[in-house]
């Protein structure tokens, strides 16, 4: 469509203009609509899995419909106004009374109410569908925090934050709920997850359990982000959803449960040295935990660091994770994202750490692969 | 005219200035109420495009930061409590204030004291929201405020839940003056299917106003103990339960929606016919539809919380009946098409905004049909596509009717015409700039925006970034089109073209008496014996249901076409007398709003005192003229004004 619109040759200038406009701009909706999964990564046109797919595929029926109307109701509109106006030679005679037609408005009463009730079959079948636990489910409990996703497997004892690995082509049960420091539900607020290609939302209650099954056809990175007005920094709380193959996801599950290693690097040691004990500061490990095999995992109320080098960003993923940004986000968290530790105890502290600080720690993060 | 209360001895009088600024203040007239309301909506009008415009701003590139998220936050979620709260529903009140007595030919409302306490409460609300700037931040949990982040105490919730309640006392007791006033004080021979529609969907509106304020109230108390006071309503970890706020919010705030465009729907009903030479098509149905969408109104509130914790069976219930409601919405559509239809059209500025709202409104209308389809509600919720939806129903659709209004009763409000020119460049601006701001954000929305977020994010892509430019620029046009409403206003009101008394060949009562009307509004008040009374006394229908101009004096049972207003009757004309207290006792609720947000017991206290010396004034005020039923106080027959107290 968008290509024909180009080649077509225009037989005359006048009429022209409009019909290049209309096609430049249906262009710029089918781009906006088609597969370019790489431009935009967070497109709910563009699904990925059938609880994306069937809801989709849903709606472009009732667009359809919509837009039946919509021409309808415009046609009718233009058509009074061009038809029905009051010309130049009018000759002041007023139209007839006409006061309704019986007939006519339960047509109008009808025909409407039919075509909800055939739109509300198919809807109801589907919201009982869509939320029904899938047989083979993979499970993985989603836990909101202001401002970032904490992801645990429950089955493989595996912590990790704002990025998640899921397998292709079997269906995922998230099981959500959201708490804030010292994962106390009492300070949790709402948050929703939503990865529009995967699935549509679900929000997160504290205190309450909600379910979500997504399900993705093809390996790839899939985007979203918190749908829920949760605060200060709601914009900086996204999602990343990475979908593996079977091998792949199982490497990653066992990469996953490793524990982290001792570093044997001597600034590195120092970083880890600084990371448990910080003197009068509050240490790193007191909010995030670094297992190292030594009896369970526990979280922190802070991202588990255990694994922190295998994700591609940090900060809600705001930030790609480099040695650059980790050591600007250790001096001075608030100048990367918005937060309220000294109001509201939310969010990373500024540890007022110093140049040789900084670098040790830095060195040791980046060993924790 | 106080000559009799003057010589009783120890008794207080009621103030009695025809001009100047204390007239304004003690006013009970209903017509000063109503442009006060207007002129102070669209102060706030320009406050909540303000923060529009810092909103379009922030967005307008990805991943740029031109104000600080608490700034951000701070400035939508007063930018959605400002248009709805301090705008579009106030905007309403204005047209039910000026035109409800004139349309039903009274000569006030029923309780004119009241009325002027309604407004001076909304202003004082108003201003104590927008003082939140000044004293500590402006609330930043978003219009909804949901619990449980509404109840942190860096959300400045408390501003929040104490002003929208204030705003709520102000509504209730507007709702049921404009109930009262509707139901017993219409002109002899109105009967209920006689009433113009305008005043149909007045009644409607005061009724969900009536039944939906003190669910929000309830909420809010709650909202606010929570938040201020360390209760533990919405408190998981308590027993509390967040979603109960929601429903709680929702119950209220479906209703609202409907509060919102209901009298938009009535303005429409009656720009259309006159504008048409037509009467309005289906009338019945028109009115038994805004009546069902009323009612219906109540039982969908928790589509808006189709993500939430909800079952599937819940939210197939909600799903039909947010279906079922599109019915009567429908209906309503279709009818004033056929309105136009097989009429005379004139497009005045007017008419055409009337037009706009029909177009605009069937867009928005549609859009919400499709957030009835819950599987893909569950991909629309919380985004640009909810964003454009709601823009679409209360900006392309009430405030598009409520302009057309604005153009269609300006001549009767000031005895001139507005600018004809300048109208249709301010409609044909408006209209652009409108579906340019808004249309977009269908498609960005779809393509993975989320509201609500201080930062476009650049992974979302060109596209969306280009659509929210695109809203941009829409938006630069609706301030220059604004400009040019503003100045046709301001013009207009000193230098417009002289209306005369019926400039549009009007249909409805008010257009009988004069315009501006008088301080009674009549000499002596009509009896109505049709639906579209002023045009029946101007027209007869021959055989064939067409209208034939009737001779003065020539109408079934009325001497003057001109009315009754060209005999000057010596009929004794009780009115509202100005009173100091309904202001006086707004003013104590200042100190009790503080008081309540800053936990002050000394603020509340001088508040809640000062509220009931307010009361024992505002009831042992005595009445101007006198009373009637005083023997002491025999009333003196020559005087053309009286008083009466409610």
């Amino acid at each position: 469509m968008r290509d024909s619109s180009a080649e077509r040759p225009s037989p005359r200038r006048r009429t022209r203009l409009v019909p290049m406009a209309g096609f430049s701009l249906l262009a710029l909706l089918l781009a906006a609509c088609g597969g370019d999964a790489t431009r935009t990564p967070q497109n709910a046109l563009n699904p990925a899995g059938r609880y994306a797919q069937e809801p989709h595929d849903l709606i472009t029926i009732v667009l359809i419909i919509a837009a039946v109307v919509f021409v309808l109701v415009h046609f009718l509109i233009i058509y009074s106004v061009v038809k029905y106006r009051q010309r130049k030679d009018d000759d002041g005679s007023l139209p007839v009374q006409i006061h309704g037609n019986t007939r006519l408005e339960i047509f109008w009463t009808i025909i409407p109410a039919l075509i909800l009730a055939g739109i509300a079959v198919p809807t109801v079948q589907m919201i009982f569908s869509q939320m029904d636990e899938p047989d083979d489910a993979f499970v993985v409990e989603v836990i909101g925090h202001r401002w970032w996703f904490e992801y645990y497997y429950p089955e493989h004892d595996i912590y990790t934050a704002n990025e998640m690995a899921i397998p292709v082509g079997r269906p995922v049960r998230l099981q959500m709920t959201a708490s804030d420091p010292a994962r106390d539900p009492a300070q949790g607020v709402i948050h929703s997850f939503w990865v529009p290609r995967l699935a549509g939302k679900q929000d997160l209650i504290p205190g309450q359990m909600t379910y979500l099954n997504m399900l993705a056809d093809e390996p790839g990175r899939y985007y979203g982000q918190c749908a829920e007005y949760c605060g200060l920094s709601h914009a900086n709380m996204r999602i990343r959803v990475e979908a593996l193959d079977d091998a792949a996801f199982d490497a990653w599950l066992e990469a996953q449960q490793a524990p982290a290693e001792v570093p044997a690097d001597e600034l590195a040691a120092r970083g880890r040295e600084l990371f448990g004990d910080l003197g009068e500061r509050q240490a790193c490990a007191a909010c995030h935990q670094v297992w190292e095999g030594d009896g369970g995992r526990t979280p922190g109320t802070g991202p588990d660091l255990t694994h922190l080098m295998s994700r591609e960003e940090f900060a809600g993923a705001i930030h790609d994770m480099t040695p650059e940004n980790l050591r600007e986000w250790l001096r001075d968290p608030n100048s990367m994202k918005s937060m309220q530790y000294e109001v509201n105890g939310i969010g990373m502290p500024d540890l007022d750490l110093t140049d040789e600080e900084l670098d040790a720690l830095v060195a040791y993060l980046l060993t924790l692969e | 005219m106080s000559s009799t209360t003057a010589t009783r001895p120890g008794r207080y009088q009621r103030p009695n200035p025809r001009e100047g600024f204390i007239s304004w203040i003690t006013t009970t007239d209903h017509k000063r109420i109503g442009l006060m309301y207007f002129w102070t909506v669209l102060v706030f009008f320009f406050f909540g495009g303000v923060q529009s415009a810092l909103i379009r701003t922030q967005l307008a590139q990805a991943e740029q930061s031109v104000l600080t998220e608490e700034i951000y936050n701070q400035v939508f979620t007063m930018h959605g409590i400002t248009m709805v709260f301090l705008v579009v529903m106030p905007f309403a009140a204005a047209f039910f204030n000026y035109l409800i007595p004139l349309m039903i030919g009274a000569r006030d409302v029923a309780f004119p004291r009241l009325n002027a306490f309604s407004y001076w409460v909304f202003l004082f609300a108003g201003i104590f929201l927008y003082s939140s700037f000044l004293l500590g931040g402006a609330p930043n949990g978003s219009w909804v405020g949901y619990a449980p982040l509404s109840t942190d105490a860096v959300s400045n919730m408390g501003f929040y839940a104490i002003g929208i309640n204030a705003l709520g006392i102000s509504s209730l007791a507007a709702s049921i003056n404009f109930i009262v006033t509707i139901l017993n004080m219409r002109a002899p021979g109105m009967t209920f299917m006689r009433m113009p529609v305008f005043i149909w969907m007045a009644l409607v509106t005061s009724f969900l106003l009536l039944f939906a304020v003190p669910i929000i109230s309830t909420a809010l108390f709650m909202l606010m103990f929570d938040g201020v006071y360390g209760g533990q309503f919405f408190e998981p970890a308590t027993g509390g339960d967040p979603i109960l706020y929601q429903h709680l919010f929702w119950l209220f705030g479906h209703p609202e929606v409907y509060i919102m465009i209901l009298p938009t729907m009535g303005i429409i009903s009656e720009t259309l016919p006159v504008f048409s030479r037509k009467p309005l098509f289906g009338y019945a149905a028109v009115v038994f539809a805004g009546a069902a969408i009323g009612f219906i109104g109540f039982g969908v509130w928790a589509h808006h919380m189709f993500t939430s914790a909800m079952g599937p069976v819940a939210r197939s219930a909600f799903a039909l009946a947010t279906m079922f409601i599109a019915v009567p919405t429908g209906i309503k559509i279709f009818n004033w098409v056929f309105t136009m239809w097989g009429g005379k059209l004139r497009f005045t500025t007017s008419m055409l905004f009337s037009i706009g709202f029909v177009s605009m409104f069937t867009i928005g209308g549609l859009s919400g049909v499709t957030h009835a389809i819950v599987p893909h509600n569950a991909q629309q919720h919380d985004t640009y596509y909810v964003v454009a939806h709601f823009h679409y129903v209360l900006f392309g659709g009430a405030l598009f009717g409520l302009i057309a209004g604005v153009y269609f009763w300006f001549p009767k409000v000031t005895g001139r015409l507005m600018n004809e020119t300048l109208g249709k460049w301010h409609f044909w601006t408006w209209l652009l700039g409108f579906n340019l701001t808004f249309g977009p954000m269908h498609m960005s929305g779809l393509l993975g925006q989320p509201r609500r977020t201080a930062v476009l994010p650049a992974e979302l892509g060109p596209t969306v970034e280009l659509y929210n430019l695109l809203s941009g620029v829409g938006l630069i046009i609706l301030f220059g089109s604004a400009l040019v409403f503003l100045y046709n206003l301001l013009a207009s009101t000193k230098k417009g073209e002289l209306a005369g008394e019926d400039p549009w060949d009007a249909r409805t009562l008010e257009w009988l008496t004069t315009s501006p009307p008088k301080a009674h509004n009549w000499d002596k008040i009509p009896t109505v014996t049709h639906r579209d009374e002023f045009w029946h006394r101007k027209y007869a229908e021959d055989e064939a249901g067409r209208p034939v101009a009737v001779p003065a004096g020539a109408a079934e049972d009325v001497g003057d076409p001109r009315g009754d207003n060209a005999e000057a009757l010596d009929e004794h004309i009780h009115m509202p007398d100005a009173s100091y207290w309904p202001f006086v006792m707004v003013l104590g609720l200042v100190p009790l709003m503080y008081g309540l947000n800053f936990a002050s017991a000394p603020l509340i206290a001088i508040g809640l005192l000062w509220a009931i010396i307010g009361m024992y004034g505002w009831i042992i005020e005595p009445l101007a003229e006198g009373d009637d039923d005083d023997p002491l106080d025999a009333p003196n027959p020559s005087a053309t004004t009286g008083a009466v107290t409610y």
